[in-house]
């Protein structure tokens, strides 16, 4: 009875072929901030974009996403909507990187004949999904990068016209899109570590950004099988200052108002991180773990302890935060908007390559709105005061109205050095009603993305293994000496000459007094007669001229 | 004294038999009320739409308005929320992913489980007429849509700035009091609701329900012609007014309705007199065919679902009922029994014991 029951359990778990992995790194940061990243990873053997067969039955992948790729044919699907900007030189490098306000990029199935058609439902769609304004993308934001934004999951096809990149810098995010994208988890917000997200404490902070990712991996070395991969993540960066009554200490509790209470039923692994690289010896943590695990993840080794839940532990975690050397971002930029008037302006991108002795290129994208007209016969870059030359450019002109300009350069950083970019631009007169309701507070130009492969301190590893943390297994790894690198400048507001809106109203009223009083009077002057009008006589003297008038007298006048 | 207990016997079991019979006739009358309001789903289309931090209050107004809604019963698929501006994640609010509606900040309207289908730059008079009528385009999504028939009532609540005959969307453009009447025509002549109940708070709201012509709708405003409409109250750490005055008591009247609730719409017409409000909250009810007593505030507030069991009972009721025997409630026979035996044994004693037994 027991081996049948387990062979029935066996062939049931055979069947569904999909699992859920959980996961949460805390990492204290040197500016007293604490880092907390949560990953959400389902895998599942299926084909989505098979012809004729429909895939009907879900379980732990959710439902609205699975009907979504398989009606649009996605191969990949990218969005993520921070809040916050990613301070890179305080807080060194993101697990998992995004630029404020809403991105979404989207690989198509070679299969689909009109991709701008399906990417245009495709935003509607997701719009309604993540209750986010995404349907504001249009043709007019957005671009497709010829070699920034390669797949990240499998995937052969290079012919960039499958691709679509767009950003909404402006876009806002509160609990409305954390409800739905809590929604997606197979438990939901019941079990496991989707407990602790409340959102009093996740957007009191100085970094929020929460993301999905699908993508299609090879479930081993020789690739035989693939599967689907969803990871839905959540970053997020508490001010330990603003919320922690000065003390350095912190705990799950303090942090997310919530304890860990059971790990998710549904979830084949369930742990906790905590990065105690820094300072061992200062620490303290409480439950205290002898398990210990080493990572290398951004070109740099790391020690963490793992709480499982699934064996379960105590849930709060306290300790006293340390100091102490902070690996240097090897990579970072910066943008800014030079120049003053609303008539013209100059755009620098600054790029700091930070190691001591290497050298190695990158991949500036550039994406820039058409109401920005770029003078690209002003484009320089200068690394320490002398020309560089970019080794590739790519560069679509904005047509207005229509697309946004799109300026791709391969440009090789010396080492310890900063490179300037700069582009002289000219604002553009918009017509009136395309102003937003409030046009005083600006326009906002998306981050720019630069993309590196930046050579690493520490061997990487490139085997393949199944039970590698979720934070280290995101980024394909492809040598052993350098790590892919994503950094996302800071969005720029500009403010465009911004006309009178009450304007209208004013010239409507004096032009109609004007022509009222002038050519009113002048056309009186010109087309008035005058008669002469007899006052009529009083009735004593009518009477008496018709008296007269029967005895045939002359009349009074 | 023997006559005495025999009296109060008789007495209780007569109570014990005609109660059942008094319950199953309220449940006949609740039912038949119940059948005979005619519509089967409920909506609401609640939209704020003015922008910019000083408007909080307006944001915080149709928030608490979806939460009463969404208390009641009416879930987020059938809502379209539409809100003009972010008040609880703006960067001015001291606790973000929050808006409150009392300067104690008791009540988080925002709360935790809140879908907004139209948000910031969306909100715009083409969206909110195009939401009503229903023509929009084909790739919407469905969050975004009201997809309601013949047989839903529908609530729809604005609250903003506005005069004598607009109301204001984003400090861009207006909506007048004709194209909102010519909307609800529309939305009637497609037979795209039942009833329809229209609560509008802004200043000089009731201009904005005098041009309505269509059938089944009743409207309240929270001040008439010529009156402004006020706010309620400052918070010092926010720095804003959190509610206005109308919906700050139309709030406290919703908390205290549940979905059994049988408040109806004269007690809604009451809400904020002007003693409380300032301005006089006015009512239009000539369109509508029913009597306001006899519409309950779940009617348009809750989604008290109702299954047409007409068919049903006129089934049930053709056949001859089966006459179900009337048993007395357990322990009853075992009473009266003992009961008989005490007062045998009072009167004859106990010595004639041993002849029963």
């Amino acid at each position: 009875m027991l081996i049948l029951s387990s062979l029935l359990l066996f062939i049931l778990l055979a069947a569904a072929r999909d699992e859920f992995q959980e996961e949460l790194v805390i990492r204290p940061l040197h500016s007293g901030d604490i880092y907390a990243s949560f990953q959400f990873r389902t895998l599942w053997d299926t084909d989505f974009l098979q012809e004729g067969q429909k895939v009907s039955h879900y379980r732990l992948f959710p439902k609205s996403l699975g009907q979504v790729l398989s009606k649009f044919s996605v191969r990949e699907l990218h969005i993520s909507f921070t809040q916050g900007f990613w301070r890179t030189m305080q807080w060194g490098q993101p697990f998992i990187p995004s630029p404020p306000g809403a991105e979404l990029w989207v690989w198509f199935h070679d299969t689909v004949s009109d991709v701008d058609g399906n990417w245009k439902e495709l935003t509607n769609v997701l719009s309604g999904i993540f209750c986010a304004s995404l349907n504001f993308i249009d043709l007019t934001n957005t671009v497709q990068p010829s070699a920034s934004f390669k797949p990240l999951g499998l995937g052969n096809a290079t012919d960039h016209r499958f691709l679509r990149y767009a950003t909404l810098p402006r876009e806002i995010v509160c609990t409305e899109n954390l409800t739905p994208w809590k929604k997606l988890l197979p438990c939901g917000s019941k079990a496991g570590l989707a407990v602790l997200m409340k959102s009093e404490k996740l957007f009191h902070s100085s970094f929020h950004s929460q993301a999905v990712h699908i993508r299609p991996i090879c479930q081993d070395e020789q690739c035989s099988s693939k599967a689907w991969e969803l990871r839905q993540t959540l970053n997020v960066v508490f001010d330990l200052h603003t919320s922690g009554q000065g003390k350095k200490e912190w705990s799950l509790f303090k942090m997310f108002s919530r304890t860990l209470t059971e790990a998710c039923p549904l979830a084949s692994s369930s742990k906790v991180y905590v990065d105690i690289t820094d300072n061992p010896e200062l620490f303290e943590l409480s439950p205290a773990t002898p398990l210990l695990g080493q990572a290398v993840v951004l070109g740099d080794r790391r020690t963490y302890s793992v709480y499982d839940l699934i064996m379960p532990t105590s849930s709060m975690v306290l300790s006293p935060c340390a100091l102490g050397d902070m690996l240097r971002p090897l990579l970072h930029a910066e943008r800014y908007v030079a120049g003053f008037g609303l008539q013209t302006g100059e755009i620098h991108t600054v790029i700091y390559n930070n190691h001591p002795y290497r050298a190695f290129p990158v991949l500036l994208m550039d994406s820039v709105p058409w109401y920005l007209q770029l003078y690209i016969h002003t484009l320089t870059v200068t690394s320490k005061s002398r020309d560089n030359k970019p080794s590739y450019i790519h560069y679509q002109p904005a047509k207005d109205r229509h697309r946004p300009h799109l300026l791709e350069m391969l440009i090789q950083l010396p080492p310890h050095s900063m490179t300037e970019v700069t582009v002289q631009f000219e604002r553009a007169l918009l017509k009136w009603t395309e102003y937003t309701p409030d046009p005083n507070h600006g326009f906002y130009v998306g981050s720019s993305v630069v993309s590196a492969l930046v050579p690493s301190m520490v061997a990487m590893r490139t085997n393949f293994t199944q039970d590698q943390p979720l934070f280290s297994s995101f980024v394909p790894v492809k040598e052993e000496s350098s790590y892919f690198v994503r950094v996302y400048t800071e969005p720029l507001l500009v403010n465009l000459p911004t006309p009178d809106f009450s304007m209208p109203y004013n010239v409507i009223c004096l032009t109609c007094t004007v022509v009222a009083v002038g050519y009113g009077s002048f056309y009186n002057l010109l087309t008035r007669t005058f008669q002469v009008d007899e006052p009529s006589p009083p009735l004593s003297k009518r009477l008496a001229n018709l008296i007269r008038r029967m005895r045939g007298v002359p009349l009074l006048t | 004294m023997d006559y005495y207990n025999l009296l109060t016997t008789c007495a209780f079991i007569h109570l014990l038999v005609s109660i059942p019979y008094a319950y199953s006739n309220y449940v006949e009358n609740k039912a038949g009320q119940f059948f005979s309001s005619g519509h089967t789903n409920n909506w609401a289309v609640l939209v704020c739409t003015s922008r910019f931090w000083f408007n909080y209050r307006h944001v915080a107004n149709t928030l608490s308005v979806y939460r009463s809604v969404k208390r009641l019963g009416i879930p987020d698929s059938h809502i379209v929320l539409m809100l003009a501006d972010d008040m609880a994640c703006n960067y001015r609010n001291p606790k973000p992913a929050t808006v409150f509606s009392h300067k104690n900040m008791e009540l988080n309207v925002y709360g935790d489980d809140v879908e907004v289908d139209y948000r910031g730059y969306e909100v715009t008079v083409e969206n909110f007429l195009r939401v009503l009528t229903g023509r929009l385009p084909p790739s919407t999504p469905r969050s975004k849509r009201l997809l309601s028939d013949d047989r839903s009532n529908i609530l729809i609540y604005l609250t903003g700035h506005g005069g004598n005959g607009f109301l204001k969307f984003q400090d861009s453009e207006e909506i007048s009091n004709m194209e909102l009447a010519d909307a609800f025509e529309q939305m009637w002549q497609k037979r795209r609701y039942n009833e329809l109940l229209f609560i509008i708070d802004t200043c000089q709201g009731a201009s904005m329900y005098e041009r309505f012509y269509s059938p089944n709708l009743m409207a309240l405003a929270s001040s008439q012609v010529g009156e402004d409409s006020l706010s309620h109250q400052p918070d010092l750490a926010i720095g804003v007014h959190l509610m206005d005055k109308y919906t700050f008591y139309l709030l406290e009247f919703l908390e205290e309705v549940h979905p059994a609730s049988q408040a109806n719409m004269n007690d809604l017409f009451k809400v904020c007199p002007q003693s409380q409000c300032v301005s006089t909250p006015g009512h239009r009810t000539d369109l509508f065919q029913r009597n306001p007593g006899s519409v309950l505030i779940t009617d348009f507030f809750g989604s008290v679902l109702l299954h047409d069991m007409k068919q049903l009972v006129a089934d049930v009721s053709s056949q001859k009922p089966k006459q179900k025997d009337w048993h007395p409630p357990d322990g009853f026979i075992l009473g009266l029994w003992t009961l008989i035996l005490l007062v045998f044994f009072q009167t004859y004693g106990i010595k004639h014991l041993k002849h029963i037994f």
